[in-house]
């Protein structure tokens, strides 16, 4: 990306920007590329590859569960009902009907990642791409798409994601469609912003005055240099959208029981929290260090992206 | 600054109807007749269209929301399905008592989040400053609901015997400042404003850090000032941003509210909004929800007014 810029400073005459830096360092053939540089910033980060390990085996066992779990963890045992940690056969414990906790946490992460992931993919799509149209454009389409988006701050966020599961009822896909429309504006607001700074360079007008399109212009310039930010502040949403997408299913909107879902399962281990309290906790850890993870991950990868040469 | 008040004023006009038509839009986006929750089974078609009449649900949508908003302007949000009672006077009634947990957040946790920032912001890179960092990163990604879950198992199944459910003791009505009544407070204080804390700790050290290492403290620190009065000065320097975040921390204790009242079986605004969702009791959802958001819209607005009167380098106009 940055080789690109600067072979095209050399063409056209410079004027005073930040850019006349990295103009003027004349680039090695094979120079190393921005992202290279942002891969071997994070492998030197311990806390940031640690949490990315542990996001990665989380997803794993959540991918695998049908053959990782030991149980089945719809099958009730009545039996075996509140078993404590460390209980042959139910190393996590049981809950009030004898389902076997470990085994349901481990399936539970399936519904619970992907609840709390998609959203942010969707708003990814739909308000990058509408704050990049706003950004990009300008005037007009710039105050309509952001003064439409600035009516949803007007809510707190969860607020506006339990109103809307609230209204549209319990479902997993209702649940979708809330916290999507939730992490819409925010997201429009990262790429419009980021948009904006990017139009201000003169290699986008440069890059218009020898004839690229604007397609072009936005796929080369606008999106290569947007993916940064957006990804970044991606990935710090995923970790307030698996907080609250759990939050809706421990409301009763979201997954419905008896599917397992860590947030559900909190709501339904609640009943029994007197009689088996460590057990009762167990899903909130795995919802907790993932939130953790996704946060840390977020902050390493804004410190790794600080490269301005 | 006054032409600024009245524009930004006048701006919160306009976001305010649109957050109306959102509210309003909601029982539309949702599942099903709007009156099935009033109709008994055996409703005859002509009771359904009498009631419907009634309801205004037969005339066009725009023509019910001007009417939903005439009647909402003058403070009638229409009647409970649940309770039978005025949805105002139902919303008014729970949201005393999430002023009560909201109130005590803001006076008790607000200043001592703000002063571990600044200390951790003052002391920047020391063991201090890290370890603030660490608990402030961990309340910013804990689930609230869960460590409402994980409070009750330590104070009141484990090692202590503090009140897990409601507001009041048996027996009693109401707020009052007596022990019994502090002693139901702690556990939901404490979880809701874990995370606002959190975040507003996070915001002061970073202003703190922020206006320490600038030209202006080298400055004071060459004229020979005390350190205390340095560290005033840096203080006012962060204080407009620290209000903004304030405010709109606000907004996520009220958000919060919802989980953690349920929890608590605190009677507040979210445990009404709770209630309403699994009653599907739609008129106080979309009472409840336009209150929040109006709240809501005026706090930004007296945070943004506060802030621009506070800092003299906004020369908004």
């Amino acid at each position: 990306m940055h080789i690109k810029v600067s072979d095209m400073k050399k063409v056209l005459a410079p004027s005073a920007t930040n850019m006349d830096a990295i103009a003027a360092t004349p680039m090695p053939p094979n120079a190393p590329t921005y992202w290279y540089l942002v891969g071997t910033r994070l492998m030197r980060d311990p806390v940031t590859m640690f949490c990315a390990f542990l996001l990665v085996f989380v997803v794993g066992l959540a991918l695998f569960a049908p053959w990782v779990a030991p149980a089945d963890p719809l099958e009730v045992s009545v039996m075996n009902r509140l078993q404590p940690i460390g209980t042959d056969g139910y190393l996590l414990g049981s809950d009030r009907l004898g389902r076997d906790i470990l085994s349901r946490i481990l399936h539970g992460g399936r519904i619970s990642l992907f609840m709390g992931i998609a959203p942010v993919l969707l708003a990814v799509l739909i308000g990058g791409g509408l704050g990049i149209l706003a950004g990009y454009v300008g005037g007009m389409v710039n105050s309509a798409i952001m003064r439409t988006m600035d009516v949803f701050y007007a809510f707190p966020s969860i607020l506006l994601a339990i109103a809307i599961a609230g209204a549209m009822g319990p479902g997993i896909s209702n649940g979708i469609i809330a916290l999507t429309i939730v992490f819409i504006p925010p997201m429009t607001r990262v790429a419009e912003s980021a948009t904006t700074q990017i139009r201000k360079f003169d290699f986008v007008e440069a890059a218009r005055a020898t004839t690229s399109s604007h397609l072009r212009v936005l796929r080369v310039h606008v999106v290569g240099n947007v993916a940064g930010p957006i990804l970044v502040y991606a990935t710090s949403m995923v970790s307030l959208s698996i907080v609250i997408a759990s939050g809706l299913s421990f409301l009763g909107l979201g997954v419905s029981p008896p599917n397992p879902e860590w947030g559900l399962m909190l709501s339904d281990l609640r009943e029994s929290i007197y009689g088996n309290p460590m057990v009762a906790i167990l899903p909130g850890v795995m919802i907790f260090v993932t939130s953790v993870s996704f946060n840390l991950l977020s902050d390493g990868l804004r410190n790794a992206m600080e490269i301005r040469q | 600054m006054l032409s600024y008040a009245f524009h930004r004023v006048a701006y919160a006009v306009p976001i305010a109807l649109a957050v109306s038509i959102i509210v309003f839009a909601l029982v539309h986006v949702g599942p099903g007749d709007p009156l099935d929750a009033v109709l008994p089974d055996e409703a005859s078609v002509q009771d359904i269209e009498r009631l419907r009449a009634q309801y205004g649900f037969d005339k066009p949508i725009p023509v019910q929301y001007g009417l939903w908003l005439g009647r909402a302007v003058q403070g009638d949000l229409g009647i409970s399905i649940g309770s039978g009672r005025s949805v105002l006077a139902e919303v008014v009634d729970a949201a005393q008592n999430t002023f009560i947990l909201a109130a005590f957040a803001f006076i008790l946790g607000f200043p001592l989040a703000i002063i571990i920032g600044a200390l951790a912001g003052y002391f920047h890179g020391s063991w201090l400053d890290r370890f603030l960092s660490a608990i402030s990163v961990t309340g910013i990604s804990i689930p609230h609901y869960w460590l409402g879950m994980v409070l009750v198992v330590l104070f009141a199944v484990e090692f202590g015997n503090l009140p897990a459910m409601g507001m009041t003791p048996y027996g009693s009505d109401g707020w009052s400042f007596s022990v019994e009544h502090f002693r139901h407070l702690v556990l939901p204080l404490l979880t809701i404003s874990a995370i606002p804390m959190a975040i507003v700790a996070r915001v002061t050290r970073a202003c703190v850090a922020d206006a320490l290492a600038s030209e202006v403290t080298q400055a004071l620190r060459a004229k020979g000032l005390s350190e205390v009065s340095v560290f005033l000065h840096v203080l006012r320097n962060a204080a407009p941003t620290i209000l903004a975040v304030m405010g709109l921390e606000i907004g996520n204790l009220l958000g919060g509210s919802i989980l953690i009242e349920t929890i608590f079986a605190w009677p507040g605004t979210g445990f009404l909004l709770n209630e309403a969702i699994l009653r599907r009791d739609l008129p106080v959802l979309q009472g409840a929800i336009l209150l929040m958001a109006l709240f809501f819209v005026t706090l930004n607005l007296i945070a943004d007014l506060i802030q621009s009167a506070v800092d003299p380098r906004i020369q908004r106009t």
